[in-house]
């Protein structure tokens, strides 16, 4: 079924592999990337470091050493792990859909948080509490974290909404919640950031000191619902 | 059993192979800048080669031993003096409790690495001891060093009666093998999965011109000062995988090439990818430094990595023999 989406396999350096489902946000084809990572995580390739789910792609981290040249047979260890892949992706029948979480985000949108709500309304013309109304009246997919520790990558927003990157990147808040193209996310720590900040959550979205590390997975729905200041800050504690 | 800082250096922080099976939550996996150089300075003194070292860079710290310990500095050549007088790098060398170990500018390279026998004792997390300093965990409480910081060591040597009344003693041999022995300037690269969208000019450029490692360069990335490279076509990627040695093309037309510290994911088109062989080369240039590249294959790259790989296996069972004669002398 995986083997409905076309695929190729492409070196990522000379000792990873890309496994790519083209340059698409898809929901579809994102989930048959998502159930490749977690089949991947239960039963490792041969050699296999590590497996990195992304929109529409999945990388594979191998070790080189683990590679003899007697099960070589002249290919290259590269060669031998893309034939590796491809016979496993092969053999692949059904997708097992993993279990979605739906995750609520508070989301204070107060001017003071989110900080470039009117630069939002001056360039896309949609008012401010329009823009405010249309981030939390739908529900988006978490497609895949990255960046940060616990960053999110969600889609999809309104149109209406739709800004391009900034041309220079700026200080970021933790909790700050962003916009750009079809995409949303929270920042989990200070950092750069060339998305739009329209508003703030008091959640944490990476704790290192829990168990499950961040707050939000791949294949997550996350709604946001608006809260005012007061709860905002009570919630914080 | 501890190191303390006594001036802070401009970052000096603990790594080690890095931080691997967590990138899917965008963890990134951070460790030494040249890897190579850190494996040899634990080999120097009977580490295992991935335990973590102090990673250090121009201005360094200035340290204090509370505490003897037989230690190794490897990579760019620091000019290393214990209370005063000169130790070499490359050397594993035995310091006496209360002495001083202080570096200075290196005439060529970036950053050395520190190790200590026994290693240090430091916070692991995820199964590493690197510092990742966007997260603020691992290595020491997740930060660089700072002055009066207290590193300790996981075991506790004493030396004394080696030294007597000695600041230090150099022991008597030393690996050859290390980056500077390289004599090809060039750094080998692969094609990246967006290589053929360059223009042929941009192609050419790429192979035939040297690039200055601009100052907005870090442990996440160096960016180049190149004429702006241009694509056949303009088409907005989406986000995937990248890794250390990953050459981006950004929308200026600059590159950047993604070290150490690199996110896990990136939406800049892949020009190309330094090859892990090579890896500790570019570590080992800094702000100012010219970089040239060379397209190779993957055979070549594989074999490269290949050699490396047993000759560092050779040095590492070398040291083992001559500590194990040492110590029994």
């Amino acid at each position: 079924m995986l083997l409905q989406y076309s695929y190729s396999i492409f070196p990522l350096g000379d000792s990873a592999i890309t496994i790519d489902f083209g340059n698409k946000v898809d929901e579809e084809i994102n989930k048959a990337v998502l159930d490749l990572f977690q089949t991947f995580k239960s039963k490792p390739l041969y050699g296999m470091i590590e497996a990195i789910p992304a929109y529409s792609s999945l990388s594979i981290y191998y070790d080189p050493s683990r590679f003899k040249k007697n099960i070589l047979r002249g290919k290259t260890i590269q060669e031998y792990v893309i034939d590796e892949t491809e016979i496993f992706l092969e053999q692949q029948t059904s997708i097992v859909v993993p279990e979605s979480r739906i995750v609520k985000i508070p989301v204070c949108y107060d001017d003071e948080f989110g900080v470039d709500l009117n630069k939002v309304a001056k360039a896309t013309g949609v008012d401010k509490n329009e823009i405010i109304q249309l981030h939390q009246e739908r529900s988006y997919r978490v497609y895949m974290l990255g960046f940060l520790p616990g960053f999110s990558y969600m889609g999809k927003i309104d149109e209406r909404i739709a800004m391009p990157r900034k041309a220079q990147p700026e200080a970021v808040v933790p909790g700050s919640v962003a916009i750009v193209g079809q995409q949303t996310g929270i920042y989990p720590l200070a950092s750069p950031g060339g998305w739009h900040i329209i508003g703030r959550t008091p959640l944490k979205l990476f704790d290192p000191n829990t168990e499950n590390l961040t707050l939000l997975n791949a294949g997550d729905t996350v709604t946001f619902h608006p809260i005012t200041k007061e709860e905002f800050f009570n919630l914080l504690a | 059993m501890s190191i303390r800082i006594i001036k802070a250096g401009v970052l000096d922080s603990l790594q080690d192979m890095g931080r691997y099976g967590w990138q899917y939550l965008g963890i990134n996996p951070t460790g030494a800048m040249d890897k190579f150089s850190s494996k040899v300075a634990n080999m120097l003194v009977g580490n295992d080669p991935d335990e973590a070292t102090m990673e250090i860079h121009f201005p360094a710290s200035i340290f204090l031993f509370e505490q003897t310990a037989m230690i190794a500095l490897e990579g760019a050549d620091f000019f290393a003096s214990v209370n005063g007088e000169p130790i070499p790098s490359s050397h594993p060398c035995i310091v006496n409790k209360n002495t001083l170990l202080q570096l200075q500018q290196p005439s060529n390279g970036a950053r050395t690495y520190l190790s200590v026998k026994g290693g240090f004792a430091t916070e692991e997390w995820l199964g590493s001891y690197s510092t990742n300093l966007k997260a603020g965990v691992g290595g020491y409480n997740g930060r660089s060093l700072r002055k009066n910081d207290q590193v300790f060591f996981r075991k506790k040597n004493d030396f004394s009666s080696l030294l007597g009344e000695k600041d230090f003693m150099i022991l008597p041999w030393h690996t050859d093998l290390k980056w500077e022995e390289d004599e090809e300037k060039e750094i080998f690269v692969l094609p990246g999965h967006e290589w053929e969208r360059l223009t042929k000019r941009s192609k050419d450029n790429f192979l035939s011109t040297s690039f200055m490692i601009t100052r907005q360069s870090d442990r996440m990335g160096y960016r180049l000062n190149n004429i702006p490279l241009e694509m056949i076509s303009e088409e907005e990627m989406v986000s995937s995988a990248v890794s250390f040695g990953t050459i981006q093309l950004l929308p200026d037309g600059r590159l950047i090439i993604l070290m150490a510290d690199h996110q896990t994911a990136g939406g800049y088109p892949r020009v190309a990818h330094i090859i892990t062989a090579h890896h500790f080369k570019a570590a080992q240039l800094k702000a100012g430094d010219e970089i040239y590249f060379r397209m190779t294959d993957q055979r070549t790259a594989e074999e490269l990595l290949m050699r490396q790989q047993q000759h560092l296996l050779q040095l590492q069972n070398a040291c083992s023999f001559k500590l194990e004669e040492f110590f029994n002398q």
